[in-house]
């Protein structure tokens, strides 16, 4: 089966491909050579382009991802803009005059994911300022960034007649299930939990894939070749997000930027987290089941989903089930989830922790991995005592883990400096870190402590 | 009005936003038939390659041929400087050297096929890290020194005296564009490269050395860079070798790009430097003598190690005046990849170490640190170590005085002391550097320039020149002079890509030298045909040519405006009357020369100037930190083209600022580079722009001898940056208890650094 998609207006038709192969190569590969490859591992953003899609709120927007992640498969349906398609008719477009006229280009290499970045955010519904992290997904080597961020901060709005804007007003397009099998390979989006369910028992050999921007990273740095990728990314039951009385329920293929909108800072521990959570052009694509799947120590979201006692919904054939998050990891990289299962939900019990704070310990404090991340909560009464405690860690153990011996010290005490004190020898005995390029042992080791106290001092309001 | 001095855009910019500036990759889709080249990469840092077997490579689906020492038709050898590169190497010398290639139909095909080659290795015993290669007296070159009075007396009288040393780490490039070349049979059958280069002539000599060609054989061009910085001044040419290889033996187009992971475990990088240091001060701060040893890590090969530990060498001063100084410097050889130039060229290694030692002086004595540095400015009539006249010492002063009063620099000291007072967990640094960076090559002959200037008999212009653009805005510099002295309008301009075939035997595009160099040889030959055109138009305008003005495609007589004849009229009239419309310019920089054995002379044609002042705020419990202001004030003479200037201040600092917090080099036990790709080595991102970010440019500046006034500013900025590490510090040592003393800052400054350099501060506080 062939697939078909827009680009920059113009139909695009694949007859065959390698499951594995990137929009970027193929953007390449066809003379458009615009997009640049800077990093293959969506670090750089040079080779951002932008979906047309819907946001939370149901607006449709443009969508800025790397197509160095996006996999070819996933552009089935879909409708792009890439570098070539913001001139319109010879005339440049506003963002791309702006960069000119500041000098937001000086090698000009990274230049195409900042204007496609840039163009993206000058389209945003509902802008009124700049996203801080419109381009904080974009690196470049040159200018230092202030002439681009400048750029970002003066964005006008677009006019009524402008094209772009118009083709908002309109619907996303609708995605297709797709079933491409060829001798390269087999590329599998189902529309339907159960389909997903049913090629996966049908396929036990396919990697399953969401945002990709954890696959693909492999596929490009380690030349992983799949043969049969399932991809969620059209899963109408993993893209949910319901909140009742008792729990807040995150589809598992939801997209980051999705969910931010959609808890629009209700839940602190996740708001602090989403701006040190890579960029927003990987945020844009990738999912939190994804970040829980990959099972990495240094995963962002374990973390603080661990300090707010999520629970992970797991989907068989046979069946849900629905396990806390601190029994789904099982060792380095590895989860509970059974051959046949699909990851389909997180849930988040309500009502929250009163006190809530997410540390990320990185060399660059936007779009880094964490050297030591922390998620706590606590629950305190009007008394000041402490009724539920979490304090959850990732980059100090082969799992992201709690501190299980500390938090049970801290429960039933007076949330004080004294307690904190009293606390540190516990939790210094909780892990023992291992040293590597992003900090050594000792580091780590001092900063599980540290952080606790960081936490004291940062919500006990200065009292000593 | 003519745009030479005005604020305009990159001539490229609407190329770059739009996505049609081309860089040699994009050039693949030119090339039916073209082959795609991988590296066969060796996993030990040391070995003997004992054997080499292609045959299951060649078994591969879509492998055309495996490239080895045996195919090389000229010589196996691609060293600069000295024959010590071979290109297929029998020894491997660092981890992930390439012994061979492969060629195949696809890059997936050439990646599966250079896996599948069998190579046997004996590994032999490596030394990484530097102290032992130290140690084992492992170097690259005999001492290199420097010397000025007696240091060892000066030392001994001085009342003052400490010891000390610094290690310094590298830096990669990480040019956005990674390495490339595309070769192909040109219509004569001669070898054609497309490289991402800054020095083409050096990779056209390469390629014909390797195949046995004579250089009118090669051509080369460099359209532009994704980016260099030093990096692919000579570190470009095995690639076009390796492209220019499969070319000519396969007959077919050749493309090379490497990977990001490729790109940084084989290309070199900024030499990680170690300082040992003793110096002698009075109770003032006043600086009398300095001994010091810089040991550089060069890696596997000479490379350009040798000009660089000199020019670290040269900037060990900075700005400040030392009676007795003894400098020596050491390339030291360790089995990594062969460090390289980057911006600055070991200018930065040799000027961090002299602020490190000011900063222990001024906390030493308890004296501010800005005091000990501006009481040891350089004079009217000083002479640096090695025997150059400082000229116009007074602009360091001048800056420094304006900066201090812009950046209001005194009342925010005031207000920093008296945040950290009320803030215990998060301190305020601030601090002010200056910078002094000789221009010039140190090596006397490449400062050289060559253009070639063609009039077309309608009035359009192609100009070339030896320079490359690698987004540093060479070209449009070289529009605005040759704009301004043809007196045409830019629109009239052509530039043409840089081709070895239009101008010969060019240096390299570095050294902060490309406006300098190829600007005054740009303006010889435009100046030539101005003056031809000027004879051409004098009798029709009733004129003298000496009167004439020729002013944005006009031509006049300065007495009388209102009569002017087109500049496309003119080079009518001048074709017509069979006046050459050709002319080469050449320039070289008078008076430069150094004396190795004596350690004096005049390496440099000016010094550039400059300062910085910047502020940080740390966290006390991770280190982690911010940089929340920086004020810059810099002497780039009289600006050629304000916009890019800034672009070069502004960047060259962010990269500074990597260099010394964020970027960090890390090897493993093996030899193997850990922080091969982007997602482990992190450069600055816009969380590191400063929020704010002032910058100026230095006013009655301008150069006498230099084109049009103006002075070089691609690498002086980058040193500015050494503000935010002296920053760094000084809110360190605002976690201490407020005792003088020493605050030891390993550099890089990341976040851990700073970690530990709270925790020691802290630690000597609690004791004192």
């Amino acid at each position: 089966m062939a697939i078909r998609f827009t680009l920059n207006d113009a139909p695009v038709e694949v007859a065959d491909f390698d499951p594995n192969t990137t929009l970027l190569a193929f953007l390449r590969g066809r003379g458009m050579t615009g997009t640049k490859e800077g990093c293959a591992e969506g670090e750089c953003g040079a080779c951002a382009v932008a979906l047309v899609e819907r946001d939370a709120r149901g607006n449709t927007r443009y969508q800025p991802v790397n197509a160095c992640l996006l996999l070819l498969g996933s552009c089935a349906g879909r409708e792009i803009v890439s570098i070539e398609g913001i001139a319109q008719g010879g005339e440049l477009h506003p963002v791309q005059r702006a960069m000119i006229d500041r000098a937001g280009s000086q090698c000009g290499y990274c230049t195409p994911g900042f204007v496609v970045s840039l163009f993206a955010e000058y389209y945003r519904p509902g802008r009124t300022e700049v996203d801080p992290e419109a381009i904080a997904g974009n690196l470049c080597r040159c200018t230092g960034y202030r002439p681009i961020r400048e750029v970002a901060e003066g964005l006008g709005q677009p006019g009524d007649d402008d094209p772009f804007r118009r083709r908002l007003a309109l619907a996303p397009p609708t995605l297709e299930p797709v079933q491409h099998r060829s001798g390269a390979g087999r590329f599998l989006r189902p529309g339907t939990l159960q389909g997903a369910l049913t090629l996966l028992a049908e396929e036990p050999g396919a990697v399953i894939v969401a945002g990709g921007t954890d696959v693909v990273v492999e596929v490009n740095q380690r030349h992983r070749r799949h043969r049969s990728l399932l991809s969620l990314e059209n899963v109408a039951e993993l893209a949910v997000f319901e909140q009742s009385a008792d729990r807040i329920r995150i589809g598992a293929a939801l997209s980051l930027t999705q969910i931010e909108q959609h808890l629009a800072g209700t839940v602190p521990l996740l708001a602090q987290l989403f701006p040190l959570f890579s960029s927003r052009l990987i945020r844009n694509r990738a999912t939190l089941g994804g970040n829980l799947m990959t099972a990495s120590p240094i995963g962002d979201s374990p973390p603080a989903l661990l300090a707010l006692d999520a629970e992970v919904e797991l989907a068989s054939p046979s069946g849900t089930r629905t396990l806390p998050l601190s029994d789904f990891f099982t060792g380095y990289r590895q989860t509970a989830r059974k051959p046949d299962e699909i990851l389909a939900a997180i849930s988040i019990p309500l009502p929250l922790p009163n006190v809530q704070r997410f540390y990320k310990v990185s060399k660059r404090v936007l779009d880094d991995i964490s050297t030591v991340a922390a998620g706590y909560s606590l629950r305190v009464d009007g008394a000041g005592k402490i009724s539920a405690a979490r304090l959850a860690y990732g980059g100090v153990a082969p799992t992201p883990a709690r501190a299980r011996d500390a938090e049970a010290f801290m429960v039933g005490q007076v949330w004080s400096h004294e307690l904190v004190k009293h606390t540190l020898p516990i939790l210094a005995r909780a892990f023992s870190p291992i040293g590597d390029h992003r900090g050594s042992a000792d580091y780590r080791s001092t900063l599980i402590v540290r952080l606790l106290e960081k936490l004291w001092a940062d919500t006990s309001g200065g009292a000593a | 009005m003519t745009s030479l001095g005005k604020p305009i855009a990159h001539e490229s910019a609407c190329d770059h936003v739009t996505g049609s500036a081309l860089y040699t990759d994009d050039l693949a889709g030119r090339f039916p038939g073209l082959l795609h080249a991988h590296p066969v990469t060796a996993p030990h840092a040391h070995a003997r390659v004992v054997a080499l077997d292609p045959s299951a490579a060649l078994a591969e689906p879509g492998v055309v041929r495996v490239l080895g020492p045996a195919d090389v038709p000229g010589e196996n050898q691609i060293g600069p400087a000295r024959p010590d590169e071979p290109l297929f190497p029998s020894e491997v010398m660092f981890h992930g050297q390439a012994v061979a290639w492969v060629l195949a139909e696809s890059e997936e095909s050439a990646r599966r096929g250079a896996a599948a080659v069998r190579v046997d290795y004996q590994p032999l015993p490596a030394t990484l890290d530097l102290e032992a290669a130290i140690a084992a007296e492992q170097f690259l070159t005999d001492p290199l020194r420097l010397q000025r009075g007696d240091a060892a007396a000066g030392l001994e009288r001085a009342p003052h005296r400490l010891t000390g040393e610094l290690f310094v780490g590298g830096q990669e490039h990480f040019y956005l564009e990674t390495q490339s070349a595309i070769a192909h049979l040109d219509e004569q059958g001669r070898v054609f490269v497309h490289s991402s280069t800054q020095h083409p002539s050096e990779t056209q000599e390469i390629v014909a050395r390797v195949l046995g060609l004579r250089k009118h054989d090669v051509t080369v061009q460099c359209l532009r860079m994704g980016g260099a910085f030093g990096g692919k001044e000579v570190q470009a040419n095995a690639w076009a070798a390796v492209a220019a290889l499969g070319a000519r033996l396969t007959g077919r187009p050749t493309r090379v790009r490497l990977s990001r992971a490729h790109d940084t475990t084989l290309t070199g990088k900024r030499h990680p430097v170690l300082g040992r240091f003793e110096v002698g001060f009075d109770a003032q701060g006043t600086l009398l003598a300095l001994r010091m040893q810089l040991f550089a890590d060069g890696g596997w090969c000479l490379d350009l190690s040798e000009p660089i530990v000199y020019r670290a060498l040269f900037h060990s001063d900075n700005a400040y005046r030392i009676r007795d100084v003894e400098l020596v410097g050491r390339v030291v050889r360790t089995h990594k990849t062969s460090m390289t130039a980057f911006r600055g060229f070991g200018g930065p290694q040799g000027m961090i170490m002299i602020e490190e030692i000011v900063d222990r002086v001024a906390r030493t004595l308890g004296i501010e640190p800005h005091q000990v540095r501006e009481r040891n400015f350089y004079r009217e009539g000083d002479c640096t170590p090695y025997g150059q006249v400082v000229r116009d010492p007074d602009r360091m002063p001048r800056i420094w005085g304006e900066l201090t009063a812009s950046c209001d620099y005194f009342e925010r000291r005031r207000q920093i002391a008296e945040h950290n007072s009320r803030a215990p967990h998060a301190k305020r640094g601030l601090a002010i550097t200056p910078v002094k960076f000789g221009i010039s090559f140190t090596t006397a002959f490449f400062n050289q320039g060559g253009a070639l200037v063609l009039v077309y008999a309608d009035g359009s212009v192609q100009v070339n020149h030896g320079g490359t653009e690698m987004g540093q805005g060479l070209h449009t510099k070289m529009l605005q002079v040759a704009a301004h002295t043809l007196g045409v309008p830019m629109a009239a301009v052509r530039m043409m890509p840089t081709q070895t075939d239009k101008v010969p035997n060019t240096s390299a595009t570095a050294a902060s030298s490309g406006a300098d160099l190829n600007g005054a040889a740009l303006k010889v030959a435009c100046e030539t045909l101005r003056a031809r055109l000027a004879e051409v138009a004098a009798p029709e305008l009733g004129a003298a040519p000496d009167e004439l003005v020729f002013d944005e495609g006009r031509v006049f007589a300065r007495s009388r405006p209102e009569r002017a004849l087109t500049f496309s009229h003119v080079a009518h009239q001048a074709h017509f009357q069979r006046v050459p419309l050709l002319a080469t310019g050449y320039y070289r920089t008078p008076g430069i020369q150094f004396d190795k054995v004596t350690g004096t002379g005049k390496p440099f044609h000016y010094f550039a100037y400059g300062a910085a002042a910047t502020e940080v705020e740390v966290d006390g419990f991770t280190g982690m930190y911010s940089v929340r202001r920086v004020d810059i004030l810099h002497d780039v003479g009289d600006s050629l083209s304000p916009l890019v200037d800034r672009g070069q201040i502004e960047g060259g600092f962010v990269q500074g600022l990597g260099w010394l917090t964020l970027e960090e080099l890390v090897w493993n036990a093996d030899g193997r580079l850990a922080t091969e790709n982007a997602s482990t080595y992190k450069l600055p991102g816009l969380g590191e722009c400063p929020p704010i970010f002032n910058v100026a440019l230095l006013g009655r500046a301008s150069e006498p001898d230099v084109v049009y006034g103006s002075k070089a500013v691609g690498e002086p900025p980058f040193m500015l940056a050494i503000s935010a590490r002296e920053a760094l510090r000084d809110a360190v040592a605002a976690f201490g208890a407020g005792a003088a003393g020493v605050v030891e800052l390993a550099s890089p400054a990341t976040p851990e650094a700073v970690f530990w350099a709270v925790e020691r501060v802290r630690r000597s506080g609690s004791k004192a």
